[in-house]
């Protein structure tokens, strides 16, 4: 048998193969060196604009007037040739793929890095930067050399306080910010069943932070519910007896809550080791954790108290944002104090709304937590929503035991 | 091909956020990557690329997809990168850009040394050492050839 990958693209690790890919996407980022790539190129046309999407997420709304205008070029490039396009507003790129367009099965691929998020439909996501974009813009196909995979078993079940980010914090602890490179991750287990398809979408979104090309999970009756709630039918796809370049066992009966501190992804300890480190803001969103679970679990906890430091909560769409208003989600934030911004990538890529200044400390729900990355000599602790909501309160890193 | 230059030595796990920041990402103007290289991690590189071979540590490029970092690089005059492992983005993005960069495990590094380099013939020399590194392969060499994937293509029309 063969790993999902290699089922995926048809062909066993190590091979070069050139495949059509099912769906490709650029943001307000990436798009415009796309752009500019494939003008270059000079091709009459987009082989395939039915299957590309342009989400703009990083920088929205525009912060100045450069960043407006390479917007608005986007935006009638992506009005004339009859791309999929989401406006500000509507949210991250992953998250919008992730809302009823990826199935199982698919090659896709994103000019973003965290495009292997999409992995856990099932489907081989990727992330490619914009020449190589602008080229798929031009044939519908780019090259892949298929991955070898490590194989992650997660035992048990998640108990306690301990949830889907910490999974992901301790996977890259495990294997290390290289661990990974070239391979693709498969999550396999009693505990890949058992977790949501948001869970899932947490947990692939860090595989690049391991220099993964790709996570994934077998399609399954989670999958599928999922996917029907969008109208989509999908199968479950068989997990096979796959080789495995590597293998790794993670408890979950054992996860605590887990930080990954500055400035190293791979930097990660249970929350309990940084327990009194003060802290100057909370940010709650990113395509990691800004789902609406996420911002339901901080809700809970920050329920008709206020938060000690000032608190950023960024959905990660538009209708995660409309479901946290139809429930109650959304004022339960807003009495506790915190700042909500419109949904999209907020402070996460170190460019406004949230920025932090010198000697300043965060902590954030986000994948990254690199020197100087979120603002100019600063520092970013990496945590879950539960976690986070537990520190809002303090103004300190503190466990979210006994409060979830 | 076989390429030239003078080493700068940097450290392992080195990030597309430090190689240029996100701030000064959004222009279509090259100098400002150019001029940015590298300043969170160190003002003083950016003036010292200019006929520059990196010789990093392993994981190089880790982290954003973002094109801009080898453009930054290239733009800024760096002739090549040499490191034991990259990421993957980044190494598929700095061919595509036409910057020649290679893996090579064993190489040592020492500052403002001469370095060459064959990505065909598979080896590195440092100091008038010489080191066996991974050849790239043959359609990776031909879109290097080209200077980077636009050219390439334009070719192919």
């Amino acid at each position: 048998m063969s790993t999902l990958s290699e089922r995926i693209l048809g062909a066993p690790a190590g091979s070069f193969v050139d495949r059509a890919v099912d769906r490709a996407f650029v943001h307000d980022g990436t798009g415009v060196l796309t752009l500019e790539a494939w003008r270059r190129m000079e091709r009459e046309r987009l082989a395939c604009p039915e299957r590309l999407s342009m989400l703009f997420d990083h920088i929205t709304p525009a912060n100045n007037s450069t960043t407006a205008a390479l917007q608005a070029e986007l935006r009638t490039f992506a009005a004339e040739r009859g791309l999929h396009f989401s406006d500000i507003g509507g949210g991250i790129c992953h998250q919008l793929m992730s809302e009823g367009i990826v199935c199982p099965g698919e090659v896709v691929v994103g000019a973003d890095s965290h495009s292997c998020t999409l992995g856990a439909f099932g489907a081989f996501a990727t992330g490619v930067g914009a020449t190589d974009m602008a080229a798929i813009w031009a044939s519908g196909s780019t090259w892949f050399r298929v991955p070898e995979t490590i194989a992650i078993h997660l035992e048990g079940r998640l108990r306690g306080a301990a949830e889907a980010k910490d999974i992901a914090l301790d996977y890259v602890r495990r294997l290390g910010m290289d661990g990974g490179t070239y391979q693709a991750l498969e999550f396999l287990g009693e505990g890949a069943g058992s977790l949501s398809m948001e869970n899932r979408l947490t947990i692939t979104n860090m595989a690049v932070e391991t220099g993964a090309k790709t996570g994934l999970f077998y399609a399954d009756a989670v999958t599928a519910y999922y996917l029907g709630e969008y109208g989509n039918r999908t199968l479950p796809q068989a997990v096979g007896e796959g080789r495995y370049a590597r293998e790794l066992t993670l408890d979950l009966d054992d996860l605590v809550p887990l930080i990954a501190a500055p400035h190293r992804v791979d930097n990660g300890a249970p929350v309990t080791e940084f327990e009194a480190v003060e802290i100057d803001q909370v940010f709650v969103g990113t395509c990691t954790n800004g789902r609406y679970e996420d911002l339901a679990r901080f809700a809970g906890i920050v329920a008709g108290k206020k938060v000690a430091v000032r608190t950023i909560v960024v959905p990660a769409s538009r209708s995660v944002l409309l479901k946290a208003a139809e429930t109650g989600v959304l004022s339960t934030l807003i009495e506790a104090g915190c700042t909500v911004g419109p949904p999209g990538c907020g402070p996460c890529l170190g460019a406004h709304m949230g920025v932090l200044g010198e000697g300043e400390v965060g902590l954030s729900t986000a994948n990254r937590n690199f020197r100087n990355r979120m603002g100019v000599g600063a520092e970013y602790y990496l945590c879950s929503p539960s976690t986070a909501a537990a520190s809002a309160l303090r103004g300190a890193i503190a466990s979210p035991e006994g409060l979830a | 091909m076989t390429l030239q230059g003078n080493a700068v030595c940097l450290g392992a796990d080195i990030d597309t956020d430090v190689i240029i920041a996100g701030r000064y990402l959004r222009t279509k103007d090259r100098r400002i990557w150019a001029d940015h290289v590298f300043e969170d991690l160190d003002p003083a590189l950016a003036a010292r690329m200019k006929g520059a071979i990196i010789i990093a540590g392993p994981n190089f490029g880790c982290g954003s997809s973002r094109e801009q970092a080898p453009v930054a690089l290239k733009e800024a005059g760096v002739v090549g990168v040499i490191a034991p492992s990259f990421a993957r983005i980044f190494f598929r993005n700095a061919i595509n850009v036409g910057l020649p960069l290679m893996e090579c495990a064993e190489v040592r590094c020492r500052d403002a040394a001469p370095v060459s380099f064959s990505p065909e013939g598979g080896w590195v020399e440092v100091g008038g050492v010489r080191h066996t590194a991974t050849p790239l392969s043959d359609r990776m060499l031909d879109i290097l050839r080209h200077g980077g994937l636009v050219e390439y293509w334009r070719r192919q029309q």
